[in-house]
């Protein structure tokens, strides 16, 4: 019997490391030589068929016009622009039906563990009618009940200078004059004021235990410095006011019936998932927590708030994670009902006036991924932050 | 999401063909496989439409028919692939479908970059303009401010833009993923003004609330010759489809219907007609067709004026006029196809 500590047999292939890392190269090299084999063989087919191949196209003029575009755009302007009046049109959607349907579900979750019977019935049916309508028949509701409801421009609804009809919500475009520089300095002032605000407050409290309403008295900060720098200036803002005109209405800022409903249907929907997420985030944490707050003689909302909320966001925060996700690729079906997002105008129009399918899907597919990567690298940020700290 | 899946799909398919090279015979495998795969619209009354049993009609429909008449003598043997405009290249240059025959404009780009080569033209049409009568417009050139309704991913969307900029016109545009939906979109009063070509603004006011309450403007924005496309390189079955059409225009005007072909080919003393029907040599072997691959197309799918009338003529809902796709010997018509010789 050889002694058990020295190997019978010490050949180089006998050693598990060694093993182990020959595998792992193997299936590299099969991994890195399918991915060759795939693509040799797609610019190869590409040039049997005549398909043109290349990201040249986008210097070139896209000639089509796009419904919503937050930065300056023609038909002049090339595709390159084209796709960031796109990309930015799906970041917009996405963020604000992030933040409004993490509203929306809060309020929900919350409404559904209400003491009261009513309320908690009515967010039971919401909760279990959204969620099991498919989104993109909700989207397709939103945006045709929306414009049968409404009137046609020349019978619109009009308060003060807002006019409300078919082809959207028009209000008044303030355009900064001269001397406008001075209120947005007087703005960013009121803001690292109400910073600093914030941080004395903290920080008396832990110190002495006295509370201050600091996030109120901010906003208050905030609205009445930047009035009194409006004041001061004299009021530099003009109104461009909507009219109507012979076939729609003319000048004014428009919120068009397609942002309208992807928004809803994208916040009401998502706002159904996050709503379950919140009860069970709630209900996870021990009731024995909420005693012992009382009888520390805590109220009823401090109880919430210091207590079981920051103990639910533990729960809550992973499973919500995948919510945003599945909202910022949801966003992609709004290309049914004209919203010009990534989908409809990369994938969809660019694709089909420049034949360029593997380039545009490509890149789609990369916007899509790092759009969900940054999301995803957040919230764990914030998980790691708001995680049981063991001391 | 399903087209873009389905395009995904389809791309990965194009990356994973075994390179047997681009020019594989179509008619070997559509004759191993028996039938013809042919790609049409969703739905456009006319050009390619399906019933409520899922019988497929229109002149794009009867394009594939044509072509399944020539090899198998039964123009039954078609299998349809409805296609959002977006999804159709993709749909045949991966070879998903054989031919592809959903109202399709030929133009440059897609002739030179696509992979693509169009056949014939079996239809000649232009852009128009829907607006509700009410509106009281009555010339294109009215519409400055109007908002637009159109379907995504056509030659419709940069004629229209085209048009707008070069009558220095300002409009809103309300592009839609499929007609469909377009169009509902204009009838319930998204938009003043629906745009896509003649013939097709013809067949969908056919499906609005109220189509007498809606009016096509006389202005025509561009030219829109419509026709089968296949791919590029397989230049056997590229022929095929562009005779298959060719022989219905030769047929009519030689005056040979689907009614009396079988009589006209007993009976002719004409040697061009006798060449046309197979009497006389054998034009077919030339195409790795057989001999009576013309008269089958006529027996079976009918002259270019029956197939005309039978789909989009005065008789059917969609009523349009012949103009220029009247034979050239007609006033005002341009279709004219080459000799069968």
């Amino acid at each position: 019997m050889s002694d058990k500590t020295t190997p019978s047999n010490n050949s180089f292939l006998n050693d598990a490391g060694n093993r182990a890392l020959i595998f792992q190269i193997v299936l590299l090299a099969m991994v890195v030589f399918a991915g060759y084999y795939l693509f040799s063989n797609l610019q190869s087919n590409l040039d049997n068929r005549g398909i043109s191949t290349g990201f040249s196209f986008f210097n070139e003029p896209a000639g089509f016009p796009i419904l919503i575009h937050l930065i300056e755009y023609t038909e002049a302007n090339t595709y390159g622009r084209a796709f960031f009046v796109a990309l930015i049109n799906t970041f917009v959607i996405s963020l604000l039906g992030i933040v409004l349907a993490t509203i929306i579900g809060v309020i929900m979750g919350l409404a559904r563990l209400s003491k009261n019977w009513l309320v908690a019935r009515l967010a039971t049916v919401y909760i279990e009618t959204l969620r099991n309508i498919p989104l993109l028949l909700q989207m397709f509701f939103w945006y045709f009940a929306v414009l049968a409801a409404l009137p046609a421009p020349r019978d619109s609804y009009e308060f003060a200078d807002f006019l409300l009809n078919k082809r959207g919500i028009y209000s008044p475009n303030p355009i900064a004059q001269d001397g406008f520089g001075l209120v947005i300095f007087g703005f960013i002032l009121s803001i690292v004021a109400s910073i600093g605000l914030v941080i004395w407050a903290k920080k008396r409290q832990t110190k002495t235990g006295l509370w201050f309403p600091a996030y109120w008295s901010s906003l208050g900060v905030i609205v009445g410095v930047t009035l009194l720098f409006l004041a001061v200036s004299g009021f530099p803002i003009e109104f461009d006011l909507p009219q109507k005109s012979r076939f729609n209405v003319t000048g004014g800022m428009v919120l068009p019936p397609e942002f309208v409903a992807v928004l809803v249907a994208l916040s009401t929907y998502t706002g159904a998932f996050i709503a379950e997420i919140v009860r069970a985030g709630i209900l996870s944490v021990n009731w024995g927590q909420t005693e012992a707050a009382r009888s520390l003689g805590l109220r009823d909302n401090l109880t919430q708030r210091l207590i079981v909320l920051p103990q639910a966001l533990r729960v809550i925060i992973p499973p919500l994670t995948s919510q945003y996700l599945n909202l910022a690729k949801n966003s992609s079906l709004g290309a049914a009902i004209a919203y010009p997002e990534l989908v409809a105008v990369v994938m969809g129009t660019t694709l089909n006036q420049t034949g360029q399918a593997i380039e545009t899907i490509g890149l789609c597919m990369l916007v899509y991924g790092s759009l969900s990567l940054s999301i995803s690298v957040f919230m764990n940020w914030y998980n790691s932050k708001m995680s049981l700290i063991e001391r | 999401m399903k087209s873009n899946v389905c395009k995904l799909l389809s791309t990965a398919a194009i990356a994973a063909t075994i390179s047997t090279g681009a020019a594989a015979a179509t008619l070997d495998d559509v004759k191993s496989k028996g039938f013809i795969q042919c790609g049409v619209s969703n739905g456009v009354p006319g050009f390619s439409n399906a019933d409520d049993k899922g019988n497929w009609s229109g002149i794009d429909v009867d394009a594939c028919r044509a072509v399944a008449s020539a090899i198998f003598g039964d123009g039954q043997k078609v299998k349809f692939t409805p296609l959002s405009a977006k999804e159709r290249f993709t749909a045949l240059q991966s070879g998903e479908i054989d031919i592809l025959a959903r109202n399709t404009t030929w133009t440059y780009t897609r002739d030179s970059s696509l992979g693509l080569d169009f056949t014939a033209v079996n239809f000649y049409d232009g852009q128009g303009f829907m607006v509700r009568k009410d509106l009281g417009v009555t010339s294109a050139l009215d519409l400055d401010g109007a908002t637009v309704c159109t379907e995504q991913g056509t030659t419709t969307e940069l004629n229209m833009a085209d048009f707008f900029r070069k009558n220095k016109l300002s409009y809103v545009p309300v592009v839609v993923q499929k007609a469909d939906e377009a169009l509902s979109a204009y009838d319930q009063g998204r938009c003043d003004v629906y745009t896509t070509d003649k013939s097709g603004l013809a067949a969908h006011r056919t499906k609005l609330a109220d189509p007498a309450a809606h009016v096509i403007l006389p202005e025509t924005i561009s030219k829109e010759p419509l026709g089968p496309v296949v791919r590029h390189g397989d230049n056997q079955w590229k022929d095929i489809v562009t005779w298959s059409m060719f022989v219905q225009v030769n047929a009519e005007e030689m005056d040979i219907s689907s009614k009396n072909v079988a009589k006209v080919k007993s009976e002719t003393n004409d040697p061009g007609i006798k060449r046309l029907l197979g009497v006389e040599g054998d034009m077919g072997s030339q195409l790795g067709l057989p001999a009576d691959w013309a008269y089958n197309i006529i027996a079976n799918v009918g002259n270019y004026g029956e197939v005309f009338e039978r789909n989009v003529g005065p008789s059917t809902p969609v009523d349009l006029p012949r103009g220029l796709n009247a034979l050239w010997t007609e006033a005002g018509g341009i279709m004219y196809a080459p000799p069968v010789r």
